[in-house]
């Protein structure tokens, strides 16, 4: 039916991805990930919080891995201030994803601010994959709303649960935090910068461990990023130098032939 | 009382960059250096936090059953397996090794 209806065009077929569609792909990354507070409460109390603080996280918070941070760097021993700056700038990147998003979805000026707070990776990666701005909007609020919602009460079932579950090491739920972690890093990988900048955080984070204060290892972690940025912009400097330089003995070695020639023969 | 003061810090703080995105005019942010400090600060972050968490007890490293669960997470994200999967994957085989470990 839609596709008797529907032009061949694909950017107007998409532009008719019906409400249905979009509601789906927003439910599927709600549910799913919205599913993973259990993780967090259960995390969350078994680093020593209390039910109220866990929720409070959520509630507030509502962004991941900056929740994950927390928990680790106060369990860790961190003094608070050097803890929040860890979860701080981990959540840093939400605000470039408010950019994007306040053009695609061009919310009045009223509602900005309680739409700032499901600002997050799920939310924005959702939004940008709709084609218009009615789906974008309508991905974005409820691919938030269900995300919220289940976050919030799974952190509230984990924080009670690990009451119940006891020693939540022996559940191995101590690897859940890294296990989080791991699977946003992933898809930042793509290019061999980013590598060397994983790779340099890793070497400073566990380097630094035995002989700095908890959490502040962290932060100099983050430094691997503007390294990788001066180091890329030198090698490209020095690119851009090689291949001036590689030019040069070219263009010498072409007038060498006829010019060595002719010293030669000065020379005789 | 130090564990709320974390808290109030780190709900604000990142309930201010959030908001600061949706109100900030683009162009105050698009410079392509900032574009790229902001993707690269979080792969750093997350990087040292995954290391740290693996393989840190306090202030001394140790390699323990998390490394075995968190070999368990990557190869579940090689398989692409979603994202419940990939951490389960973590915990369980986690909590395997150290009951054959006891």
């Amino acid at each position: 039916m839609a596709q008797q209806t529907a032009p061949p065009d694909t950017s107007a077929e998409d532009a008719h991805k019906p409400d249905s569609a979009v509601v789906r792909d927003a439910l599927g990354v709600g549910v799913a990930v919205g599913l993973s507070g259990f993780a967090f409460g259960v995390t969350s109390a078994g680093s020593g919080l209390s039910l109220l603080q866990s929720c409070a996280l959520s509630l507030l918070v509502f962004t991941g891995a900056s929740q994950f941070a927390l928990v680790g760097a106060l369990a860790a021993g961190g003094n608070p201030f050097t803890a929040a700056a860890g979860a701080f700038f981990l959540g840093v990147r939400n605000a470039f994803y408010g950019l994007r998003l306040s053009q695609l979805l061009a919310l009045p000026r009223a509602v900005r601010p309680l739409a700032a707070q499901w600002v997050i990776d799920e939310t924005t990666a959702v939004t940008l994959a709709q084609p218009t701005r009615r789906a974008r909007r309508l991905g974005f609020t409820v691919t938030g709303l269900t995300l919220y919602l289940l976050w919030n009460l799974t952190t509230l079932l984990g924080a009670l649960g690990a009451k119940a579950i006891g020693d939540t090491d022996a559940w191995g739920l101590d690897a859940a935090g890294p296990a989080v972690f791991l699977a946003l890093l992933a898809p930042m990988l793509r290019t061999p910068t980013e590598r060397a900048v994983a790779g340099l955080a890793v070497l400073l984070g566990l380097g630094l461990l035995p002989v700095l204060p908890a959490g502040v290892p962290v932060l100099v972690a983050a430094l691997a990023a503007p390294l990788a940025l001066v180091a890329e912009g030198r090698r490209r400097g020095r690119g851009a130098d090689d291949a001036g330089r590689s030019d040069e003995p070219d263009a010498t070695d072409g007038a060498d032939g006829p010019g060595g020639s002719a010293r030669s023969e000065e020379g005789r | 009382m130090n564990t709320w003061i974390a808290i109030g810090v780190t709900a604000l703080g990142c309930y201010v960059v959030k908001l600061a995105g949706l109100l900030v005019p683009a162009q105050a942010v698009e410079r392509p250096l900032v574009r790229r400090l902001a993707a690269l600060l979080p792969v750093a972050l997350l990087a040292a936090l995954t290391a740290q968490q693996t393989f840190a007890h306090g202030h001394t490293l140790v390699l323990d059953a998390r490394a075995a669960g968190l070999a368990a997470a990557a190869v579940a994200l090689v398989l692409r397996a979603p994202f419940l999967l990939v951490v389960a994957a973590a915990v369980v085989v986690t909590a395997g090794v150290r009951a054959i470990g006891g």
